[in-house]
This record gives structure tokens, sequence and C-alpha cells, in this order.
């Protein structure tokens, strides 16, 4: 509706630098300049080379936006920007950027929680969320279950990985069997032709006795390392990997064990929606998991298309427009970077 | 012509406004903090009250000056993406100056002066600039020692700036106070010809060097401990 502002989001908390601009729940631009490619040859995200390519890409990235949105920077009403959680001198660049229009502009500015945005992007393809919601949100930094009560005020934590990030486990297995980073699509594609019960990994945090201290906690190292030790001794007898078999019962291991857990939380708050978001969730097989299992329940999942479930711009913008119409207050001009930014912090 | 000055590049966050005219340079309002770990909260504030100071608007300025550095990273890039996205929304051209040469240029004095700001892992970035302000060696990042021995070399006489009062013993030179952090106004003063003839606006890359730290994976590290 063209009486709801238009807010313009900003995120650089890893190696994407976004810039999207939002209407309510409507999408008007989503701009994205990725410095993925500069990691690859380190098998992971250098920090510094992250901060260098955000400041070179913040000015084109934003003309790109409002040139795909066909307006003008002062048309717009409000930014937003991912204040945390996240790499501390990533955050710094659009946090300074996000200050510096809303200075030249003289609009304000809301400081935002990354995680809460990418539950936030999920207005923008499905419209309003049902509270309370739970969220799963898995990606190669995070991998948390939440309890969306009010997103525009606090956001409760159920559980988290006590060791690797979800899209962490993707990468690692990548490397293991020779595939590029980032792994998930490519464990992804493998998988499609292998046999997902062909080698039996384990479910990290799922004994009875691990459910009892870490009932919607997530663990992948041990699956990991299990994998090496697979891989290893395949390798040792001198007999040929089966890829698409140790993709497919690696990913299924994992998809395993984050539906089972987010649908188990889903009934013990009485909750029918579950959104998913993250890289992560860009997984074949964890959405179609997710689904199947979640229908036998009664249960909404909700994913959005998987090029909102990547770091972007407009996971922000979409929170700060939910913020805005919340009536919740914007940021302060000497609102902080924060990398350890808690969930129960949606803006600063 | 009021021109906003931002420099960010040592643990000083400067806020300045100047008038540019024919004649020269003259300061209007100027905020300055001393805290190496704040950059990011303090600068934008500090562009907001000296524009209230003063009584305008963004839309009043003319042009935007960012020392370059050479800083830490994380502190510098601060200033130079509040100057890129201030000048891009107001569509004004945006001048980059070394940052060491808004202390060179102001420390002047007849004969050569080190100047050295601290670069932290016990090195400083530094130049040397001759008896009328110009700079004739560096920017360079170098352990104090060796900036020592460059200094002699070029018959240094004096040092200025926070990284040579920190290792004043190493560098053995005669130290003066001011100026100690970079100097807004020499900082404008030294875009000014580029102010007056509304040179198109620069992309402000920072003088970072050294590389990002980052360890290449040239060979498969295990995955098993
Ligand atoms: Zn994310």
């Amino acid at each position: 509706m063209a009486d709801e502002p238009l807010i313009l989001g900003i995120e650089t908390s890893c190696d994407e630098t976004g810039v999207g601009i939002v209407r309510g729940h409507t999408l008007l631009a989503d701009a994205l300049a990725s410095s993925v490619a500069e990691h690859a040859r380190f098998g992971g995200v250098v920090p510094e080379v992250a901060s260098r390519a955000h400041l070179e890409a913040i000015v084109p990235t934003m003309d790109r936006a409002l040139a795909e949105a066909g307006v003008t920077i002062a048309d717009i009403d409000a930014f937003a920007v991912t204040s945390g959680p996240g790499l501390a001198g990533a955050l710094l660049v659009g946090v300074a950027a996000a200050k510096g229009y809303a200075l030249a502009t003289e609009k304000p500015v809301y400081g935002v929680n990354h995680l809460a945005a990418h539950v936030a992007v999920d207005t923008l393809e499905h419209g309003p969320l049902p509270e309370p919601a739970i969220a799963l949100l898995v990606s190669g930094g995070h991998s948390s279950l939440l309890l969306v009560d009010d997103l525009a005020r606090g956001v409760t934590p159920l559980g988290a990985t006590i060791d690797d990030a979800a899209g962490e486990a993707f990468d690692k297995v990548a490397r293991l069997l020779g595939l590029p980073f980032p792994g998930g699509p490519y464990i992804d594609r493998e998988a499609a032709a292998g046999d997902a019960g062909a080698i039996g990994f384990p479910r990290g945090l799922t004994a009875a006795k691990d459910l009892a201290a870490h009932r919607y906690d997530f663990s992948f190292s041990g699956l990991k390392t299990a994998v090496a030790r697979w891989v290893e001794a395949r390798q040792r007898a001198g007999e040929p990997v089966p890829v698409a078999d140790v993709a497919a019962s690696f990913q299924e291991a994992v998809c395993d064990v984050l539906t089972a857990k987010a649908l188990a939380a889903c009934q013990a708050h009485g909750v029918d929606t579950l959104v998913i978001g993250g890289g992560v969730a860009a997984n074949s097989r964890l959405r179609a998991l997710a689904e199947h299992r979640a229908a036998k329940l009664g249960i909404r999942v909700r994913v959005p298309r998987p090029k909102l479930c990547t770091d972007n711009g407009a996971m922000v913008a979409a929170l700060g427009a939910h913020l805005a119409a919340a009536g919740v207050a914007p940021s302060r001009l000497d609102l902080p970077a924060d990398s350890a930014l808690p969930l129960t912090t949606v803006s600063v | 012509m009021l021109v906003l000055v931002v420099d960010s590049s040592t643990p000083a966050v400067t806020a300045a406004l100047v008038e540019v005219t024919a004649a020269g340079v003259t300061a209007r309002a100027q905020r300055r903090t001393v805290d190496a770990r704040a950059h990011g909260e303090l600068l934008a504030p500090q562009v907001g009250a000296i524009l209230a100071d003063v009584g305008i608007r963004p839309a009043d300025l003319t042009a935007i000056v960012a020392g370059l550095g050479p800083g830490p990273f994380t502190g510098l890039r601060v200033g130079l993406v509040t100057a890129a996205t201030m000048a891009q929304v107001l569509g004004i051209g945006a001048y980059g100056v070394c940052s060491l040469d808004g202390m060179g240029h102001p420390a002047a004095a007849g004969e050569p002066v080190l100047v050295a700001s601290d670069a932290r892992r016990r090195e400083v970035y530094w130049a040397v600039y001759d008896g009328a302000g110009q700079r004739i060696a560096g920017p360079h990042v170098d352990a104090p020692v060796v900036v020592a021995q460059r200094a002699r070399d070029l018959g240094v006489t004096a040092a200025v700036g926070d990284g040579a009062h920190r290792y004043a013993d190493v560098l053995g030179l005669p130290l003066r106070d001011e100026p100690r952090y970079p100097d807004p106004t020499a900082l404008a003063l030294l875009a000014a010809e580029r102010i007056r003839a509304g040179a198109p606006g620069e992309p402000l890359t920072p003088l970072y060097l050294r590389r990002p730290d980052a360890v290449a994976a040239t060979a498969r590290k295990p995955v098993l401990p």
C-alpha cells in the first residue's frame, strides 16, 4: 500500500553486501554484492577481506537497489541496518553507512538483529507472520531455534548449536568429498543421485540423555567427524568413496535432526507455524522433509525462496518495516555494531 | 563553501566543518573524541553536532574531505564510509587526503619532520615531510627501530603524532606536542584546490599498507583433530 513507509535495509554481517527496499510486505529491490569468491581459496570467510569488500560495494549496491525500485534516496522514509550478530569489522561498515545515509537524508535509522531479520523476510513472501511461531535459522554462521512471540520486541531462543553451525558442517563435509566452497549447494546436488539410507551417520543430541539437557540444541561436530572417519577408512582401504551416497546420508542426518527438533518445539509450544530461514533453508531435502513431517502434524511450514533465505538487504528492510509498523522507536545515531547481539534484542 | 571533514585513522575520531574560500580555509566547528574502540559509535553523532553548532543542514554542504589513513582498518573505514555515503546522498564530491599529511603539513617548520601514528602490533604508520610541509617519504608501516634509521637518513630533526610519542625512546627524536592527530583544517587545505575547482569526487580507498590477515588453504586441512 502506498501509505506504508518506504524502508531501505542494509546487511553487511558476513560476506554479502545487501541493500533491499520494501514497502510494507512488498519487496521492491534486493541488490547484492558478494565477496564469496574472494574467500573460496581460504575455505572460509576471512573477516578483513569481507570488510574491505563491503566498503567498496556499499555505494554501488545502494545505487543498484534504488534503480531497481525506481525510487530516489529522498523517497526513503527510514533506514534499517544489521547491527549484529556477525563479524565485527563487517558489521561496522554497514552500520556506518546506514548512519551516513540517515544523517544526510535526516531520516531515522533502525539497528536490527540479523537473526530476527531472517524471520521477518518471510513476510515478503507469505504475508504477516502468525505469532507465536517457531523459527529454525540455519546457515554457515548460525543454527538456532526460536520462539517468535513478538517479532517487533523480542524473540525467545529455545536452542542453538553447541559446536559447528549447520552450514559449516556442509562446508567441511564438502571439503572432505573434494567439493567446492561453499559446500551446501554441491552436497545437495550430489545427494540427489545418492542413497540417503546407505550409511547410518549419527544424529547429534537426540539420545534420551542428551535430550534432557539439550532438547532444542544441535551438535554437528560428531557427525562431521563420523563422516571424516568413514571416508578416510575407505581411502585407507584403497576403495572408491561413493560421494553421492555419503552426501545423501550426511544431508539426511542433518535434516532429520533439524526438522525433528523444530517440529517438537512447535508441538511443545502449541504453535502451528514453522518458519525456516538462513542459507541452509535453501537445501532441497530440508524443505521436503520439513513439509512432509509437518503435514502429518497439521503444522504449516513457511520457507522463503532461496534468494531471500541467504543473507540480503531485503530481510533487514522487512524487519525495519515491521518495527516501523509496530511503532517501535528508531535507534540513536551512536548505535553500535555488536558482534554478539543477543537474540532477545530485536532492535537497538 | 562549507565543507565537512572527517578522520578516523587514529584513536582521535574527528568531525569538523570548515569554510573554504578563494582566500583560504577557516575552521568553523570541530568535535574530537579520543577513543580507539568507539569510532563507529562516535563519528555520526559528532557530525550531527557540528552541523547543529553552525546551524546548517546537510544539504548546505559543498564537499566532504576524508582522511584516507593509513590507520587501523576497522576504525579507518568508519570515516570513509560515512564520507562516501553522505556525499552520495547529497550529490557532492568526496575527496581523500593522506591522514599523515594532516599532521605533516601543519608541522612544517623549515626542517624535515617525522610523522608517526600508532599502527598497533608494535609498528607505526609514518611519513617524512620537508621544511615546507611536502611529503618526501611514506606513507609506510614499519617497526619504530626501522623508522628511526630512515628518519636519521632523511635528516629529520623532530617528530610529531601519537605514534612518535608512544615510541619516543626508540625513535630518539625531539618530540613536538602538536599536532598529535590529523588536523581537519589542514586536511581541507590539502583538498581545497579540488574543492574550489568542483573536481569530480573520488572513490575513498583506504591506505591499508598491510595485506589482510588470511592463511590460504594451500593443502587440505584434515577435518579430524
Ligand atoms: Zn544470516
